[in-house]
């Protein structure tokens, strides 16, 4: 019996080691699906659509979501916090998805990463240049929590977060507004319908 | 003499508004391990200044860079390298004034090699001869990097973001820090004049426009509050170029790290 239960928990970590993947593997592997929707013979709005899919398959949008929103999802409650996802959620895939869909067949190289600790690693890469722009260096904040399922957090491109930047654009909205959550989830609502 | 008196005025009252400033706190960035808040002092003034900017720019600055966008590529690379060129004359005092000296005499062949050999700038051929990558310095740098803070944020008709400090290190181009200003305006030179140096920095910001006119619309359209993305964008863009941040160095571009901590969406 003993013998059994030590096979299976050998089975269980090679099991796991097997199914681990490597964040720049899974970036790389992430930008070449993408790459290949955009380069496909379709109309925008089915790139876009494909690459949703593909974004809420790869990207912690849920994390994103509580990040970007800072010290104020402390106060949200609990029906307020599933709106908000809700809400975020449309917001985030329209405006990743049609960011994206402006580009052409991307030829994006991973280059290397760098462990920041336990939860994260940042995957470098470089979108290579073409006759009509220069070389763009892209950093991936990688959550690494769970190494089975690695997720994209954040994009930081040049050296500027895109995390970051939705985080203080949602701020000055709440700061304008007085802090009324309401007021960010008409807007969230207004840009996901447009 | 009026002019100057005027230009000394502003910067000391820049000046003085950044130290106050500097009283707040959370302004007070000689403390360099603390995380960068930066106040919008002036948000309403700088909105209705953005829009006006936002107005310009969709009337004529816009336009021009579409034009520039389709003149030949040889032209453009031409006109780029040229005014890139011409930015080492502000570099240059900047290295030297953080105490970079080596990449200051870098910098120095750098203009020398492409003032002459490149034809006034216009070829970069210490790039072909394998100089170091080229980068920009300016005298808010230098006074971030000697620990001043940035003051409030603040929007300048024409010209954009910026930042009290930022604000007060354009001056000292004109207050005699950009020998190609000193040399345009006060040189009793009868090839150059105010208008070229005014053509010249003209030209660059179209420059600048016309490299970033799908991003910019990008971004626009992406944007649910399109000033406080661009504040946010400038702001982030500052503190790296005071940080000189290096690829590779992680440590300092991913230093706040408390934020992304606390989040746990499993």
């Amino acid at each position: 019996m003993k013998k059994i239960l030590i096979i299976l928990l050998l089975f269980n970590l090679k099991f796991g080691h097997v199914f681990s993947i490597e964040p720049e593997i899974f970036v790389q592997s992430t930008v070449n699906r993408a790459s290949q929707v955009l380069s496909k013979d379709i109309s925008k709005e089915d790139k876009i659509n494909e690459l949703k899919s593909i974004a809420k398959e790869t990207v912690d949008i849920r994390g994103i979501g509580f990040y970007t929103l800072g010290s104020a999802r402390k106060n949200l409650d609990n029906d307020q916090k599933l709106k908000y996802f809700i809400l975020f959620e449309k917001y985030f895939l329209k405006s990743f998805s049609s960011r994206l869909s402006e580009y052409t067949n991307p030829k994006i190289e991973v280059q290397g990463k760098e462990v920041l600790n336990k939860n994260y690693t940042i995957v470098k890469s470089l979108l290579i240049s073409t006759s009509e722009r220069p070389e763009v260096k892209i950093d991936w904040r990688v959550y690494t929590k769970n190494p089975d399922s690695p997720l994209i957090r954040d994009l930081i491109i040049e050296g500027l977060s895109l995390a970051r930047t939705q985080k203080e654009e949602f701020a000055s909205i709440l700061n304008s507004n007085d802090g009324n959550i309401d007021s960010l989830f008409k807007i969230l609502e207004e840009f996901s319908e447009n | 003499m009026f002019n100057r008196f005027i230009i000394i005025l502003l910067s000391v009252f820049v000046f003085s508004l950044n130290a106050y400033a500097g009283t707040d706190g959370k302004l007070d960035l000689s403390k360099k391990e603390q995380p960068k808040k930066i106040k919008d002092c002036f948000e309403k003034l700088n909105r209705a200044t953005f829009s006006f900017n936002q107005g310009l720019d969709k009337a004529i600055i816009k336009p021009i860079a579409k034009g520039y966008r389709n003149l030949p590529d040889p032209i453009q690379k031409g006109t780029k390298n040229a005014v890139t060129n011409l930015s080492n004359l502000i570099t240059i005092p900047n290295n030297i004034l953080q105490g970079d000296v080596k990449l200051a005499v870098i910098n120095t062949g750098r203009l020398v090699v492409n003032t002459t050999v490149g034809l006034l700038g216009t070829i970069d051929v210490a790039n072909k001869m394998g100089f170091p990558k080229y980068v920009k310095e300016d005298y808010g740098q230098t006074l971030g990097a000697w620990g001043v803070g940035p003051g409030c944020y603040v929007v300048l008709p024409v010209l954009g973001p910026s930042t009290l400090r930022d604000t007060a290190g354009s001056f000292a181009n004109v207050m005699g820090g950009d020998p190609w200003y000193n040399a345009s305006v006060h040189g009793n030179n009868e090839f150059l004049s105010e208008g070229l140096y005014i053509t010249s920095k003209a030209i660059s910001g179209v420059d600048f426009r016309a490299d970033n006119l799908e991003s910019f619309d990008n971004l626009e359209e992406n944007s649910i509050d399109f000033y406080a993305s661009v504040r946010s964008l400038y702001l982030q863009d500052r503190e790296n170029k005071i940080d000189n941040n290096q690829r590779g160095n992680v440590e300092v571009i991913y230093k706040n790290e408390e934020d992304w901590e606390e989040i746990d969406s499993n």
